[in-house]
């Protein structure tokens, strides 16, 4: 880097700030990890990265498909329309990959809610998908109510460059973390008298960090909540694909559809290619809106965050093979069951407890009983020593703003069966240790 | 100066009683009348669509009791309607850029299958040399894609998972490279001083979040990119305050004319924090010489502001005029680099918009940190990146396609310009980029804005020719027009001059 008299041309506050939050714990980890990063071979002591919801138990079918069809997908480069893919870059998206975007989204919900390609707007991933709904549903200053726990990441995301802020609806461990009525008027009135203008509900379903499907009378109630207090409803769908048994994912879309589209202006969906099908590289995410002026302000904003039309392309045709996809939900459904399974079981014989969960790349797993006291600090030195002792990243509930102490993220879907192997071991170890210690 | 008489008359005593009070209470009705035409739409918000009355089937209402229950006075806070920035972004429809896309959007010209569609000519896009590109496409994009170094295999590991949101060193390295080649080697680029985005336009906007804070303001010289109206000012909350350049010197900036405006901001009260200038200029097409450069630097130096040089159209000069970046003279000289940014991007010099790649080079180390984690917002799709690091690593085919690109651009740009001459239009002298910047204000009436916007329409609705009129570019003078000619063939242009010739014959 240049170094040299220093500058004080100053900077933003976007810039200056901290929001991006990469001076906390839930990256501090990641970055222990990226000094010393776990290898079978080369680096069989370092750490096992727990820490990352991505989805790789289900890349060979992927690959199988393009080695199959290395024509036809074409990688988005085949001779035939490339002039006009190469110049594309219409905010409306390419018409094809939205048909095939809706279809599959109806797919994984087994056809029980339809959905519009002309109401999908496509961005550069999720991430942008719920920063620019944000842009579009609430003014600096405003707030989002989100119930906790919550993924970490929409600190940053929904708040760093809009101004908006979040509100959190607290959830308890005595019924499983579900949204109840009365945190959902308890957050309000909070933030009533902060007198901060509440403009909408974020509620992730299925939900990271917790892993489950959200119950569809849960739904129900959220929908009512929302239309009394007339504020917007996202529902950030990104794990839906990735629910073991699939009718056990109920989307507000199937509510919505149920309630004949009435009051529905104030419903988006987004989802996300990322974690369903393993490919968050491609950066494929989309806003899917009842409302047509937000579909209309999504669209002309995505020119901040547009999909490359290669991409789009080549998603296209492989998304148009039905019996492709119906085999890859299928087969990357019972294998991300297998792997909770496997998890959960090596997990109890460590002595730990999980929230039991029907979805998602991650369990919900709670330590309380290993805390030294039932605070954010006590947990906090809990990670620390799993980190630097057990050399696992795993991400603490406090990250997430969980209101109860001890409550931990692990990720099992982003690593081989063998490395979860070891990382298992490891807890089992680490556990015995702990309670030796705690004997003493 | 109207209002003062009467009221000069009250103070006076002289029977402007009745005016002096008349006058204020009028003002105070049209101002009245003024916020109520202007304020956002506070009405209710628009009745569900039935999902746009597509092919989706009618569902049987299941009485919903519960929610009729508890339906109450709506919420203090006002109903579920969208932000003010949602608002605007909407509102934005009566946008020349906009109306022109939509009306040929449906029915675009092609010359065997649609002559008689909408020449587009108000985006650009360069088709001149995109067979070059997909000639190297066919013989190479397996290789490119998917074949892993080690196995010869197809390999997705590598591409489908996360991948560094600011782009993979491979290719910053990549675009590192083909920036100085550009640049026809006069000035070499460091891959860890870039940040890569998807597209310039997120780029530039990045920038805009990074370099000032709502309320604050860049200075722009003028005329200056219609985008950037929508690219820096819609989220960022930043102003573009245009400082007039004129047609008398070619458009050339001025820093006279940046002082004075940087004065006048600053009386308002409006904190100045860049200049923004584009080099080759879009809609000019000029250089920037470096004499100007200088200029701009110990401007913004003296200032203590920033400069941002959007460089997009870097690669696509033509003229006999040799392109000097701002990278140059600050190598040159002993300028304080941490002040200056640059856009790039792939959309213009290797035509491929689509696949969505910008670039923001900074010498400043803070700016580069933060704009590398708000890149996550506007990442490059990984298939898209290892492709480029493939074509941009083929050095020969790079420097043979910059070379016959620029001679294709001055050919179409000649033919373009004289046929305008024809028809009695002068153009502004360019020598880079895409547009010719065409003085029509002797077939405009009346000469004013007005008089161009109508022209505009003419040439839209009636000769079904798209071109960016200058009031759009925030040009004083009216009657320029921005027009593109890089999405035509040679057998085209004849076709655009006799569909011009239709409406300014008529003027």
């Amino acid at each position: 880097m240049v170094k040299g008299a220093e500058s004080c041309v100053p900077l933003s506050e976007v810039a200056t700030s901290n929001t991006h939050g990469e001076d906390s714990p839930y990256f501090a980890g990641w970055k222990a990890y990226d000094e010393d990063p776990y290898d079978a071979a080369s680096n069989p002591a370092g750490v096992i990265q727990m820490g990352l919801a991505e989805n790789q138990v289900s890349f060979d079918l992927l690959e199988k498909y393009l080695d199959q069809h290395p024509g036809a997908s074409g990688w988005g480069c085949g001779i035939s329309g490339f002039r006009e893919n190469a110049l594309f870059q219409d905010y409306h998206g390419l018409q094809t990959f939205r048909q095939e975007m809706a279809t599959f989204m109806e797919q994984i919900r087994e056809g029980r809610a339809k959905f519009d390609p002309e109401r999908i707007v496509l961005t550069a991933g999720a991430t942008a998908a719920n920063e620019l709904l944000t842009f579009i549903l609430a003014d600096p200053g405003d707030c989002l109510l989100i119930p906790t726990p919550y993924y970490p990441g929409f600190d940053r995301d929904l708040r760093w460059r809009t101004g908006v802020r979040i509100i959190p609806v607290h959830c308890s461990s005595s019924n499983g973390f579900q949204v109840t009525l009365q945190a959902l008027e308890d957050a309000y009135v909070k933030a009533e008298g902060m007198k901060i203008r509440v403009r909408g509900l974020l509620l992730t379903n299925p939900s990271n960090p917790l892993g489950t499907a959200i119950a569809r009378h849960v739904l129900e109630e959220v929908l009512d909540f929302v239309t009394q207090k007339d504020i917007h409803l996202i529902s950030d769908e990104i794990y839906s694909g990735s629910v073991f048994s699939s009718d056990e994912f109920v989307s507000v879309a199937e509510i919505v559809e149920a309630r004949g589209y009435e009051d529905c202006d104030r419903v988006h969906i987004v989802y996300s290619l990322s974690k369903d099908l393993g490919l968050p590289g491609f950066r494929v995410g989309a806003i899917y809106s009842y409302n047509d002026r937000v579909v209309t302000a999504a669209r002309r904003m995505s020119s901040f965050t547009l999909v490359s039309s290669q991409t789009q392309r080549m998603l296209a045709s492989m998304l148009a093979d039905r019996g492709f996809t119906e085999n890859y939900l299928k087969t990357n459904r019972e294998r991300l069951k297998n792997r909770r399974d496997f998890i959960t079981e090596g997990l109890k014989n460590a002595g730990i407890e999980c929230l039991p969960g029907n979805a998602g790349l991650f369990c919900w797993m709670n330590l309380a009983p290993l805390l030294e006291e039932p605070t954010r600090e006590g947990e906090l030195r809990l990670w620390s020593l799993i980190v630097h002792e057990a050399k696992l990243n795993i991400s603490p509930g406090s990250s997430c703003h969980c209101s109860e102490a001890g409550w931990f993220r692990v990720c099992f879907a982003n690593m081989s069966q063998q490395t979860l192997e070891v990382a298992l071991r490891r807890i089992k170890d680490f556990m015995k240790n702990m309670k030796a210690k705690q004997e003493k | 100066m109207r209002v003062i008489v009467p009221l000069q008359a009250v103070v006076q005593g002289r029977g402007g009683l009745v005016l002096g009070s008349l006058i204020p209470c009028a003002l105070f009705y049209f101002l009245q009348f003024y916020l109520r035409r202007n304020r956002p739409s506070s009405s209710s918000p628009p009745p569900p669509s039935s999902a746009s009355g597509s092919n989706l089937p009618e569902l049987a209402s299941i009485p919903r009791s519960l929610s009729r229950g508890l339906l109450s006075p709506r919420g203090s806070f006002g109903p579920a309607r969208l932000s003010s920035r949602g608002t605007a972004v909407v509102r934005d429809d009566d946008n020349p850029y906009y109306v022109g896309l939509k009306r040929c959007a449906d029915d675009p010209y092609n010359r065997s299958t649609n002559p008689q569609g909408f020449l587009l000519l108000g985006l650009a896009e360069n088709r001149l040399s995109l067979d070059i590109i997909q000639d190297w496409l066919v013989k190479n994009w397996k290789e490119s894609l998917l074949l892993d170094d080690e196995e010869e295999e197809l390999s997705i590991q590598g591409l489908a998972t996360y991948q560094p949101y600011d782009g993979s060193m491979d290719l910053k390295t990549a675009v590192a490279e083909f920036m100085g080649q550009v640049m026809q080697g006069s000035v070499s680029f460091n891959p860890s001083h870039i940040v890569l985005t998807a597209g310039a336009t997120p780029a530039v906007e990045t920038l805009g979040f990074c370099l000032a804070d709502p309320g604050d303001a860049f200075l722009v010289p003028s005329p200056y990119y219609p985008g950037w109206d929508r690219d820096i000012k819609w989220r960022t909350g930043v102003e573009l305050i245009p400082v007039p350049c004129r047609s008398t010197d070619n458009f050339s900036i001025s820093i006279a004319a940046l002082e004075l405006a940087y004065n006048q901001v600053k009386k308002r009260g409006m904190k100045v924090r860049a200049v923004l200038v584009s080099n080759p200029s879009n809609p000019v097409g000029s250089l920037i010489d470096r004499e100007t450069l200088c200029g701009l630097l110990d401007f913004v130096m003296e200032k203590n502001i920033h400069l941002i040089s959007d460089e997009i159209f870097a690669g696509s000069t033509y003229g006999s005029d040799k392109f000097v970046s701002v990278a140059e003279v600050l190598d040159a000289e002993s300028f304080d680099k941490s002040r200056v940014h640059i856009i790039y991007g792939l959309s213009k010099d290797l035509a491929v918009p689509g696949f969505r790649v910008g670039v923001i080079y900074s010498y400043n180390e803070n700016v580069l940190a933060a704009a590398s984690k708000l890149a996550r917002f506007s990442s490059i799709s990984a298939p898209t990146q290892r492709l480029l690091i493939s074509m941009l690593s083929d050095r020969k085919f790079i420097s043979e396609y910059l070379a016959v690109n620029r001679v294709r651009l001055h050919d179409m740009h000649a033919l373009f310009v004289d046929g305008l001459k024809q028809l009695g239009i002068k153009c502004a002298s360019s020598s880079g980029g895409f547009y010719c910047w065409a003085d029509m204000s002797m077939f405009i009436r009346p000469y004013s804005e007005k008089g161009e916007l109508k022209l505009w329409d003419n040439l839209l609705n009636v000769a079904k020719v798209n071109v960016t009129p200058g009031s759009s570019c925030h040009c004083i003078e009216p009657g320029w027009f921005r027009c593109c000619f890089t999405t035509l063939t040679e057998k085209d242009v004849p076709t655009v001059m006799e569909r011009i010739q239709k409406i300014t014959k008529s003027n």
